[in-house]
């Protein structure tokens, strides 16, 4: 062999840094769906596909609803200029504006929030990782969701 | 001068179809170390034979502690997936010449699953997700007299995923599979779909009920991976999506 992994000096160094002994033995790692006690019965449910269903309706839905906010707010009469305060409470004095905008805050949000879950999903290996990760993530989505519906629904256009 | 004849001989000698190939392997051994490392061979090989031919080469002739599987080495069993070249394939059914020999050929395990010896690795949860679909047929009432009859039309329905033959190549490219090994992955789910599309099988709603899980075909991301690493050229992506599209279907 052109490499040291067989010489007595590597086998030396491997066994010499080792954290384990008789005393302290190694952890023994479960492998992957093997079939323990800790193993829940079943992890089936309908969540998964509802949520899989939801990403491409809600994603037909807000291709509708975030072009024509954008055309809205930054293209037609006069582009991004003539947005202010008198503009935006002009919008939310109809009904139609305020179903519009609050669809788009429900239906981003949660379509966002669900992408991240599976990002996280994913990508974190470490149980811990994903439990603070995703407390995070639904944390921000409960309160920006609430926060804004809050604001389309108690929205005052004579507030001083 | 030399006769027409012997003349062709001497040219056919002169120009020898052996060339020299630097395999690169990524050797594992867990009783000497706890960390792979990458090993080079080089080997005079015919670019017409395959990659496996040069593995037989490395370990008959240069190095017998090279560990790898392969029992058919026809591409019918599917024991010898490895990583060549960065890409799941079967060793049995790569040739040299269409792998760039003028550059070192690097070999490993395939990915996503514990590394035993060198090529070696531990095919335990791969088959342990394929039991999990029941890969068997399941019917009611009494077992007819004669063989269970089908239109050819029925048959062509699950054609494309009988041809698996659990080589795990798909499964170990697939990067959700790669995160924690609890997805069920594309072969399980093309050996579901084998049986759920099987107009004689009567557990396909039992099955979709397990591929309903958490880690099941839920999280195909459809990256393709598996459609391009199956030696058999199974449409895995396509299989998996028949069977969303089935679960959809049946509830909605």
């Amino acid at each position: 062999m052109s490499s040291d992994t067989s010489s007595a000096q590597a086998i030396g160094d491997v066994e010499g840094v080792s954290l384990y002994d008789v005393d302290n033995p190694a952890p023994y790692i479960e492998a992957p769906r093997k079939r323990t006690g800790k193993t829940p019965r079943s992890t089936r449910g309908n969540f998964e596909m509802a949520a899989w269903l939801f990403m491409r309706l809600s994603g037909i839905v807000l291709v509708v609803l975030v072009i024509g906010h954008l055309l809205i707010q930054l293209v037609l009469d006069g582009g991004v200029s003539k947005i202010g305060f008198a503009f935006v409470a002009g919008r939310w004095a109809s009904p139609f504006w305020q179903v519009w905008d609050l669809l788009m805050l429900w239906l981003a949000m949660l379509h966002g929030t669900n992408g991240l879950r599976t990002v996280i999903n994913d990508y974190a290996e470490r149980a811990n990782t994903r439990l603070w990760l995703k407390g995070l993530l639904y944390t921000a989505t409960v309160f920006t969701i609430i926060l804004g519906t809050l604001v389309i629904f108690t929205f005052d256009p004579n507030i001083r | 001068m030399a006769t027409p004849t012997l003349e062709k001989m001497e040219e056919a000698a002169a120009a020898s179809p052996y060339i020299t190939v630097t395999f690169r392997i990524r050797r594992f051994n867990p009783e000497i170390s706890d960390e792979a490392q990458w090993q080079d061979f080089q080997i005079e090989i015919d670019p017409k034979e395959r990659v496996l031919d040069g593995l037989h080469k490395i370990k008959w002739d240069l190095d017998g502690t090279l560990t790898f599987r392969r029992s058919c080495a026809h591409g019918i069993c599917g024991s010898d997936a490895m990583r060549i070249n960065g890409k799941n394939r079967l060793a049995c059914k790569t040739l040299i010449k269409d792998i760039n020999p003028e550059k070192p050929i690097t070999v490993e395990a395939i990915k996503g699953l514990t590394v035993m010896k060198d090529l070696v690795v531990d095919m335990e949860p791969f088959f342990q997700a394929y039991r999990d679909v029941m890969p068997f047929l399941v019917t009611k009432g009494n077992e007819p007299t004669r063989e269970r009859l089908q239109s050819a039309e029925d048959r062509e329905r699950f054609d494309d995923t009988t041809k698996c033959i659990l080589c795990a190549a798909c499964t170990s490219s697939c990067p959700v599979f790669w995160n924690d090994g609890q997805y069920f992955g594309p072969a399980a789910i093309v050996n579901a779909h084998r049986f759920i599309f099987d107009s004689r099988d009567e557990a396909g709603e039992q099955r979709l009920e397990i591929l309903n899980d958490k880690d099941g075909v839920w999280r195909c991301r459809t990256t393709f991976n598996c459609t391009d690493a199956c030696p058999r050229g199974i449409e895995v992506t396509k299989a998996i999506q028949e069977v969303k599209r089935a679960l959809i279907t049946r509830r909605y």
